[in-house]
């Protein structure tokens, strides 16, 4: 089955002409898995009995001409959202025994269209990190160079299609865990904008940044995803309540007379020279397709990190407060009482990141420092957000690198936390603006490795950024590779 | 320094973490220097500047105080490390 430059539409037309079944599809991709997943550990926990019960009910909606854009199409998806009956470990200790009770909305609306998922995917503990590494169950291996990090935290969501384990996936993106990886496996993926995806039965890590978004081989396919998932949903109070465009209405009315602007504090020095290159590059191809290229400015930029790390931290430690060993989650009981419980329970569950983070947060919104951290980060996030908002009067959207390198050695950044949250520079002021970002490929570096380019978007503008990144993907050759696994 | 031993002492108390004095040393390490960068905030003027809870436009978003059926005793016991009858249970809170 050659599937490398074939989009979901292509499949589903395939399928529904009988030229092969969805159970074969499915049954390919599950070898696939079971294939390659010992050199890059993407995959947690393999649901190959309920995958292929999907797949049979696949097709026979197919067969009785019922099937919607998503049916029978082999999907995966990040361990962060309950699956039910599916064990759920969001990559933690502490969660190792918890099966999902229901369904995490976005898995109920790709159930729902009669979507196969194939797995639930590796990745940060918590969603808190940028490389993979801090997983209970190992680290995940970048497909396209073994000894390096795929990116976090959605790592394996992000592997998974690079090493064509699954045509698209969903990840969660709260400082850039969508888009980081993506860029560094040579994949698209999008966070759209706040609120735009339900964030019902998707574990918590920071409640005013996390939301749900696609990652898939091609612009298209995300697109598509995107539509299967944006929706309103009543059980998540921070979900809008405006209803979700065509997402390939536009996707390919290309960009003539699109103002697309870069903001100068994301071309700093600190830059590697084959990304730069690979981004100065993918800028003239804009131009030669006929969009307008200005400057603009995102005077704070410099602040973000410091800010993030306030807010997220701390937003994590109140959402974290829940994993206490009462009432799902290995417990670890000593008869020390009660709080000796939540005490051992937490030391022994949570990994040392998580504890970092959750140390963080308590300590910025603990009496007598609130005010200094946490009230001072949403005062600066305000500023954040507003240079985001003022760019985009002179602008339509903005284009930036989504990391500063390409991927790092794995156990390279582990040792200096700061150094590792200093590379969410580009990522990270999307979240706090609580905008939409797209990461697409643009080039590889000298080694081999895959570069990204990220896409900025005005709040809800995600068919337009979608729109721009399908002119780039069609006008070059960088997208759609799969790595030579 | 930003912050001493006792004081991440304090704050895993308040997390309810236990740490052991191999983690504690490196932990206090390791918040001290993160601290210390997000200092940096200090350079921006915000007196007057609203914070923001929310990045997206929205008030508060209610339902008709209707009951409506929720998720089962069942279910929610489900994963239940200890449970008794209808109850999780857990060590004793009052002595």
């Amino acid at each position: 089955m050659q599937l490398e430059k074939i989009t979901i539409a292509q499949l589903r037309q395939q399928l529904a002409a009988g030229e092969f079944t969805s159970v074969e599809l499915t049954r390919a991709f599950l070898s696939r898995i079971r294939a390659t997943n010992d050199q890059i550990n993407s995959v947690i926990t393999l649901c190959e009995k309920e995958a292929l019960a999907q797949a049979t009910a696949a097709d026979a909606r197919i067969a009785a001409g019922e099937a919607a854009p998503l049916t029978g199409i082999p999907l995966a998806v990040k361990d962060i959202f309950n699956v039910a009956g599916v064990r759920t470990t969001c990559g933690s200790k502490i969660l190792a025994n918890y099966i999902s009770p229901y369904d995490a909305t976005a898995v109920a609306k790709l159930r729902e269209q009669g979507a196969v998922i194939l797995g639930k995917l590796n990745m940060d503990e918590f969603a808190m990190g940028s490389s993979n590494e801090n997983s209970a169950a190992g680290p995940v291996r970048n497909p396209w160079d073994l000894q390096r990090v795929p990116g976090g935290s959605s790592g394996g969501s992000a592997a998974a299609i690079a090493a064509g384990q699954a045509l698209a996936t969903l990840g969660t993106d709260t400082g850039g865990s969508i888009r980081q990886p993506a860029s560094h496996c040579g994949v698209v993926g999008l966070k759209p904008t706040y609120g735009r995806v339900s964030r019902y039965g998707v574990i918590a890590y920071a409640s005013s940044l996390d939301q749900v978004g696609p990652l898939a081989r091609n612009v298209e396919d995300c697109a598509l995803l995107l539509g299967g998932i944006a929706d309103y949903d009543p059980a998540d109070s921070t979900s809008v309540d405006t209803p979700a465009p065509d997402y390939l209405a536009h996707l390919k009315d290309g960009v003539r007379g699109k103002k697309i602007g870069l903001p100068k504090e994301y071309f700093i020095a600190g830059l590697d020279p084959e990304v730069k290159s690979a981004v100065d590059a993918a800028v003239l191809t804009y131009q030669q397709l006929g969009a307008e290229i200005i400057e603009v400015s995102l005077p704070h930029t410099d602040y973000a990190v410091a800010c993030y790390y306030l807010i997220a931290t701390a937003e994590a430690s109140s959402n974290l407060a829940r994993y206490d060993g009462v009432r799902f989650g290995v417990r670890q009981d000593q008869g020390e009482g009660l709080i000796g419980m939540y005490q051992q329970t937490r030391a022994a569950g949570f990994g040392d990141e998580v504890k970092r983070r959750i140390m963080l947060g308590t300590y910025a919104l603990s009496s007598g420092y609130y005010d200094a951290y946490y009230l001072k980060a949403q005062k600066v996030r305000t500023l954040i957000r507003q240079d985001f908002l003022d760019a985009f009067g002179q602008v339509d959207l903005l284009l930036t690198p989504v990391a500063p390198t390409p991927a790092f050695k794995i156990g390279e950044k582990v040792n200096d936390p700061l150094q590792m949250y200093l590379s969410d520079i580009f990522t990270i002021p999307v979240n706090l603006a609580g905008t939409c970002g797209l990461s697409l490929p643009c080039g590889f570096s000298g080694d081999g490795l895959p570069i990204g380019l990220q896409l900025i978007g005005k709040p809800f503008a995600e068919g337009e950024i979608l729109q721009v990144a399908w002119a780039f993907e069609n006008a070059t050759e960088f997208g759609g590779k799969l790595a030579p696994l | 320094m930003k912050i001493n031993r006792e004081e991440v002492a304090h704050v895993a108390r308040l997390a309810r973490l236990s740490l052991q004095p191999a983690e504690l040393d490196a932990l206090t390490g390791q918040m001290d220097a993160i601290l210390d960068y997000v200092e940096k905030l200090k350079e921006l003027e915000t007196e007057q500047i609203v914070p923001t809870a929310h990045a997206v436009p929205m008030e508060n978003a209610f339902r008709p105080d209707q009951v409506r059926p929720s998720i089962g005793v069942e279910k929610a016991l489900q994963n239940a490390p200890e449970k008794d009858g209808s109850c999780f249970k857990v060590p004793k809170v009052i002595e």
